[in-house]
């Protein structure tokens, strides 16, 4: 059974997505320009299911400061911002597990399908949320 | 000098396991004569940090025990803080924690399969494994949100529900792997050559399963009909009727060995797709929580007083955890975890025993074991181990240099 699907899978597409590039481009942040330049395709992800937890997405109109986000959150990632009432997400620390989002209200936060989120520095501004 | 006892330390970092443990095995020849093992390596404090936070943050902390088995954790932790609080679970919301609970099992003993595979040196069969081991993490994916750490259990229910237009990928799994089941028992179960390197390796007698206390597939692979789903039955296990896989399902009388260990595992994913089957068609309509507002759930558990035991059969045997609530403490007073491996790890020495060198790799794989869910303490002797922090080694660095330049030799 083995050799038959060993050899059958020389002839099927590999199962794993090559995800940015065929082959692995000796600098991704240069593959990635000359994606936008136009010069390369990329080789888009596997699709997220519908109800993937990726980066939280924040409604700051909603949000009525009630800090219910912080009580339950278990990564600390919500900052509460006491002169506006309104918060700040430190998404390097996030877990994903949206527990802020059931809990929330006004339905304020939501999880998005953003999940590209790696970064040499926790405090980019992709990482923080307000 | 072939009566020579050698001793060989193997381990924290080591190539059998991908977790640190440290084993000093007495070798003469090629024969290993006896085993010391010593644990701790993984230890991280959870227990403590859990009891610096409310009970929904320790949710998340108790998936992040072990990524494998991020379900039996939350499960265990939810059931026994359901006991201690006394909070009921509507019956659709017990239903979803079972089918999760034996989709876990499903990805982690195929997750083994493919280790076991890799550490006798068919690198194939780990692939094969593997690939057909995606189609139920897609699954998990597709009903929890996220490949690993599903975030559904919640005291008083589960957070997300299978909604109908989900319920044929699950049938198509489970189509998906009986269609693949006999080929996988066949690439495992009669290969000439696995069977030569797992029939009579790492023994476990039965008696010698039930003195050190062996759970799960350990155990039953040396016949004890042991399962917390069959024994002390919680969720809807009773309804289901659990019964505990042992090799005699194969037709084989259980040896105890690696080979019967494979057995049980394999036909216990058969085992998990009809019990998830089963689970589609009885399940109800109706609630999936009993508390579907938090503050609610917050308050009520601030309130909650007693103390709770959970139990659950993971993939790797029973997980135990226990809780203490204090009215008025929002987070918990006492919280204590066994996981599976705490129960097996004295099995690896009577398995270990007059074996080979080269079969340390398989029958250290071979009880599936997780550090990362039981080193819960870790023991240090500070009367005969000298212990040197980071500083200290940064102190005596700095007055080595300052006594060279005084023209002083090395101490
Ligand atoms: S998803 Fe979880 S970890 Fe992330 S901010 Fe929300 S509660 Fe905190
Ligand atoms: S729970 Fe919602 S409304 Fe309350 S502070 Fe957080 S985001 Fe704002």
């Amino acid at each position: 059974m083995i050799l038959k699907t060993l050899f059958s899978q020389l002839f099927t597409r590999p199962a794993t997505n090559r995800f940015p590039a065929k082959y692995m481009p000796k600098s991704v942040l240069g593959f990635l320009g000359k994606v936008q330049a136009g010069k390369a395709t990329l080789v888009p992800p596997v699709p997220v299911p519908p109800k993937f937890r990726g980066k939280i997405a924040y409604d700051r109109e909603k949000c009525i400061g009630c800090q219910l986000c912080i009580r339950v959150c278990p990564a600390k990632v919500i900052e509460f911002l006491p002169e506006e009432k309104k918060i700040r997400m430190h998404v390097a620390r996030c877990t994903f597990c949206a527990q802020c989002v059931d809990a929330c209200p006004v339905d304020a936060l939501a999880a998005s399908p953003d999940f590209l989120l790696s970064d040499t520095d926790r405090h980019s501004t992709a990482l923080i949320v307000e | 000098m072939p009566d020579q006892v050698y001793e060989i330390p193997i381990g924290p970092i080591h190539p059998a396991l991908k977790e640190p443990i440290r084993f000093t095995f007495k070798v003469e020849g090629e024969r290993i004569r006896g085993v010391d093992i010593r644990p701790g390596f993984a230890h991280r404090g959870i227990e403590y940090m859990g009891m610096k936070r409310n009970l929904i943050q320790v949710l998340y902390l108790s998936e992040r025990i072990c990524g494998i088995c991020s379900i039996s954790h939350p499960i265990t932790l939810t059931l026994a803080v359901e006991r201690a609080a006394g909070i009921e679970v509507p019956p659709r919301a017990q239903y979803l924690r079972v089918i999760f609970a034996e989709l876990e099992r499903v990805h982690s003993h195929l997750l083994w399969a493919g280790v076991a595979a890799h550490e006798l040196g068919f690198d194939t069969l780990l692939h094969l494994t593997w690939k057909v081991r995606e189609k139920v993490l897609d699954l998990l994916e597709e009903l929890s949100g996220n490949r690993i750490d599903y975030a559904i259990p919640i005291y008083g229910g589960v957070r997300r529900d299978i909604t109908p237009e989900q319920v044929p990928q699950v049938e198509a799994m489970i189509r998906y792997y009986r269609g693949l089941l006999d080929e996988l028992l066949d690439a495992f179960l009669r290969d000439p050559s696995v069977e030569a390197r797992t029939r009579g390796v790492g023994v476990l007698a039965p008696e010698e399963a039930d003195s050190l206390c062996a759970v799960g597939p350990t155990a039953r692979a040396s016949g004890l009909a042991k399962d917390v789903r069959q024994d002390r039955p919680y969720l809807v296990y009773g309804d289901l009727g659990v019964k505990a896989i042992t090799p005699r399902e194969w037709g084989l009388e259980p040896r105890g060995d690696v080979y019967d260990k494979a057995v049980v595992r394999l036909l216990e994913v058969g085992q998990s797709l009809d019990l998830i089957e089963r689970c589609l068609v009885e399940m109800p309509e109706g609630e999936i929580t009993s508390f579907p507002k938090i503050p609610a759930l917050l308050a009520y558990l601030k309130k909650a007083d007693g103390e709770g035991l959970g139990w659950h059969e993971a993939p790797r045997g029973e997980v135990i955890h226990y809780i203490r609530l204090e009215a008025g403490v929002e987070e918990p007073v006492v919280w204590k975890v066994k996981a599976p491996t705490y129960s097996n790890l004295m099995s690896w020495v009577p398995m270990f025993v007059d074996q080979e060198i080269a079969d340390i790799p398989i029958i250290a794989a071979s009880i599936d074991p997780c550090m990362c869910c039981m080193d819960r303490v870790h023991m240090v002797d500070a009367s005969s181990e000298a212990m040197v922090q980071k500083e200290e080694l940064l102190r005596l660095s700095r007055a080595k240099t300052e006594r060279i330049c005084r023209g002083g030799g090395p101490a």
